[in-house]
């Protein structure tokens, strides 16, 4: 980024800045203050967030640090840089970057794309635009406030005049820098022209017509293709393989022994095997024999025995609020229930691969479809010794994340193959490979105690979580926060935890532990609500009414959702056969408010789920069709997951492909009417609140339909169909 | 290995295989058509679908060898402009998230408004029932196959 104009200018969090390339382009970047290099005493440096460039012929280009994994940033970001520049949004385009140190943070995950980008996305559009605007006004002698733009021009008219932006670049480049506090920043609906409405994404054309985007797409001149076979227990290790043998089969190059190391989430020990195609290479690993060594032998069955009688034990007490045990000893009714979740696999559509090159120079290059590059590069660069400057990360499009791919394991093994062979590689995991060998989202019991006043109030909440950790310390995904509605709402309050051990790897997964553990806490209200007889939305609704400690968040914003979904779907207004019925839930987190209301309706133990009312606040929309499609494709994914497990036995996992582990298909997904609150705080994620609130619905709407309450999933365990 | 001929998209493409390979991997390895995914390998989740014939087909699990003569399309081969009506169709009402299963969504909803040019909403979960996504897109498929019918009109 060297130019011969460079100025900053910074606010509280950003700073800006401004240089010219040796192309004539205007960059503008935007970024932060960071002192990553603590143990150096290092001054702070400036790390960017994101930049913006103009070029000579007038096209923008964000540079964009985080790939798209189908959660619509791709589109959505270009739509705020043309909003606040003042250009046609088409003329806007993605570029993607590599890692690169001179950003922070590079990481698809917890729902940070939005409000990580939306300040810096607005400043850095409203600071180019009004550079362009400051530019022209001094070479027309004008003041800046009688011009505007319009569609990448910058008009004056009173005097007629205008003069197209790329016209402007190198003496926008010369001109002081805007402060930030001095930016009129576009922020709430009604300054929208093209933000809130619906843009279809900008690489539909590329991906309607098969064009290579993902990882397992990219083929370079010479490359072999890789299997690479790990023991079916987790961590085990190679005795003896034969392949002396596989190294004989028709197309097979290399065939060796990976001997791993004992990260769990790092390189596995096993059997690599190269061919020129990817069949030849699977072909082979079919004749593979190899002798493993294992002691793990966890099952599902023995995590069900340990967490049954972790149960009766009292657990540890994470929070404690009044006295729940004279509240339960006075409360007018009891109720109580014990709920659980079995263990689940993320499934991406585009199993796990990666490709990479290890140069004669010793420099790694990768194409790897990661949500967490960084970490990839670091995990690499200890396994093999290497040092990370020499390791070269380039992002490809995601087929599905979900948080599977903040994981490496993928990239560790092709590196380590790569360099084996000395020719550019591209792994490809099976799909058995890839359900066998996840980070699955842990299962988890929860056994809920409620106490109900005589005004039919829920005055006790007592509640004991059992979970899994490893040498007694909670695993990746199976944490609960003490603060965790409703925590706060209810005058006596307690949590308390008891762990199972595992050797299952696990790790995030969609709305880590919320996708899990909201479905038991939103089932259990309407537990509760039907014994208070009150109707389950007034509950909840009184519920959110009255705090007795802090809560994680904003209850008017979390009623207003419930309220708008209940009214859209006819809540208490319609009259419904007995063998349909309607189910609401709520949940926040990833600071987005979610309702949903689901109706079911049942044919004896069979239900369809025919349509999902929706009501989000996260704030402002940036793209109408991208926060739908998040909504929409959260719903599917709650009742897919509902009616799926994994299972171990003998330290493996049993499930392995799609015919054991079956995804929704199209005739059981519901239709779904999705209606945002455009409330007034900067705009948030959507890949993740709305999956959390989405099984309850479902489960409730159930419960009424069928006399059925679901207190296991998935749900044939409680003999529903779908 | 065994030298086979194959007509994709209107052209021959020639290219050396072993007897087994499927069409897939002959498309993805051999002759660089990744559009065609791979994903379960079993013939049960539809990433791989291509239309044979017209029809659509789930090449992990056809052995490259035995589609000799036949009339093979890919998602590269609908229409390479996207101008396809379900093309069309698919980027207004924006189906894709990550966009991995959708080249075998759209060349199995091509084959079927080729079939039945006003399916019912019974017909295209029918039709489509074959091919997973994770997504869960098949609201917005459904839309996109209803306008694609009715000439674009949502």
């Amino acid at each position: 980024m060297s130019g011969a104009n460079q100025n900053t200018s910074m606010n509280r969090r950003s700073f800006l800045k401004v240089s010219m390339l040796a192309s004539g382009a205007l960059l503008i970047g935007c970024g932060r203050l960071s002192s990553t290099d603590a143990n150096q005493m290092e001054k702070e440096t400036w790390v960017a967030n994101l930049y913006v460039r103009i070029d000579t012929d007038g096209q923008v280009t964000i540079v964009s640090k985080n790939p798209e994994a189908g959660q619509g940033v791709k589109t959505a970001f270009p739509m705020v840089v043309a909003e606040c520049l003042g250009v046609d949004w088409k003329s806007v385009s993605v570029e993607q970057a590599p890692l690169d140190d001179r950003y922070g943070r590079q990481v698809i995950g917890g729902s940070w794309g939005t409000p990580d980008g939306w300040d810096d996305l607005r400043i850095a559009g409203t600071a180019a635009r009004q550079l362009l605007i400051n530019a022209a006004a001094q070479e027309w002698n004008v003041s800046p406030d009688e011009c505007s733009t319009d569609n990448g021009t910058v008009v004056h008219s009173a005097s007629g005049r205008s003069a197209p932006f790329e016209s402007l670049l190198a003496q926008a480049a010369e001109l002081r820098v805007p402060d930030i506090d001095e930016l009129n920043l576009k922020s709430r609906p009604e300054d929208f022209s093209l933000l809130g409405t619906f843009v279809p994404g900008i690489d539909n054309n590329e991906v309607l017509t098969g064009q290579p985007l993902f990882g397992c797409d990219v083929r370079l001149e010479g490359m072999l293709y890789a299997v690479f076979e790990k023991c079916p227990t987790f961590n085990g290790k190679v005795d003896t393989a034969n392949v002396e043998e596989i190294r004989k089969l028709s197309g097979v190059t290399h065939a060796f022994v990976i001997e791993g190391t004992d990260d769990p989430r790092g390189l596995q020990a096993g059997v690599a095997i190269v061919a020129g195609s990817w069949w030849e290479a699977n072909s082979a690993r079919k004749r593979l024999r190899v002798n493993w060594i294992t002691d793990h032998a966890d099952s599902t069955a023995d995590f069900d025995r340990q967490a049954k009688a972790l149960l009766e034990e009292p657990g540890e007490e994470l929070r404690s609020d009044g006295d729940v045990d004279a509240a339960l000893a006075s409360a007018s009714d009891i109720v109580e229930a014990t709920y659980y979740y079995p263990f689940v696999a993320h499934a991406n559509m585009e199993p796990q691969n990666c490709t990479a090159h290890y140069h004669e120079s010793g420099r790694l290059e990768f194409w790897a479809p990661t949500q967490n590059p960084k970490s990839g590069r670091q995990l690499v660069a200890k396994t093999l010794g290497l040092s990370e400057k020499k390791i070269h990360v380039n992002l490809t499009r995601i087929g599905g994340g979900f948080g599977r791919r903040l994981r490496n394991d993928f990239m560790v093994e092709a590196a380590w193959i790569a360099r084996e062979i000395r020719r550019p590689v591209q792994l490809q995991w099976t799909r058995e490979d890839d359900i066998r060998h996840d980070f699955y989202r842990p299962a988890g019991w929860h056994r809920f105690k409620a106490g109900i006043d005589s005004d039919g109030r829920m005055t006790a909440f007592d509640h004991h979580f059992i979970t899994f950790g490893r040498n007694g310390e909670l695993i990746s995904g199976a944490d609960l926060s003490p603060g965790h509605y409703p925590a706060g709402l209810v005058p006596n309050f307690r949590l308390r935890q008891s762990l199972v051990e595992t050797n299952v790897p696990t790790g995030p997964w969609r709305s880590p532990g919320h996708s899990a553990f909201c479905w038991s806490y939103q089932s259990f209200f309407d537990e509760v609500a039907l014994v208070a007889n009150r109707d389950p939305l007034e509950f909840r609704l009184d519920l959110l009414s009255r705090s007795f400690g802090e809560t994680q968040m904003d209850l008017q914003r979390a009623s207003n959702t419930l309220k708008l979904a209940a009214e859209k779907a006819g809540w208490g207004k319609r009259e419904l056969d007995a063998n349909r019925s309607l189910g609401i839930a709520f949940h926040y987190d990833h600071r987005g408010y979610v309702s949903h209301v689901a109706e079911v309706v049942a044919d004896g133990s069979s239900v369809k789920v025919e349509k999902v009312y929706s009501a989000v606040d996260v704030g402002p929309i940036l793209n109408l069709s991208g926060a739908r499609n998040q909504v929409e494709g959260c719903v599917v994914d709650a009742l897919s997951t509902a009616q799926l497990e994994i299972t171990f036995a003998n330290g493996a996992a049993q499930q392995g492909n799609f015919n054991d582990y079956e995804l929704l298909r199209i005739g059981q997904a519901p239709e779904i009417e999705c209606h945002f609150i455009q409330s007034d705080n900067s705009p948030t994620g959507l890949g993740e609140p709305p999956i959390a609130a989405a099984t309850p619905a479902i489960t409730n709407a159930v419960f009424g339909a069928t006399g059925t309450r679901i207190r296991e999933l998935p749900f044939s365990r409680s003999g529903i169909l779908i | 290995m065994s030298n086979v001929t194959l007509k994709i998209n209107g052209q021959p493409h020639t290219f050396d295989a072993p007897p087994d390979m499927p069409l897939l991997w002959a498309l993805r390895d051999k002759l660089d058509l990744t559009g065609t995914k791979y994903s379960c390998g079993i013939g049960v989740c539809g990433s791989c679908t291509v239309l044979v014939n017209g029809m659509p087909m789930r090449s992990c699990v056809m052995p490259a060898s035995s589609m000799v003569g036949m009339e093979i399309t890919t998602i590269e081969g609908l229409d390479p402009a996207g101008e396809h009506a379900v093309q069309k169709a698919w980027d207004e009402e924006d189906v894709p998230q990550c966009g991995y299963c959708q080249p075998a969504q759209v060349l199995a909803a091509s084959a079927l408004l080729e079939r039945n040019p006003d399916p019912s909403d019974e017909d295209i979960d029918s039709a489509m029932a074959g091919i997973l996504c994770r997504c869960g897109t098949y609201h917005r498929i459904r839309k996109a196959i209803r306008r694609a019918a009715s000439g674009g009109e949502s």
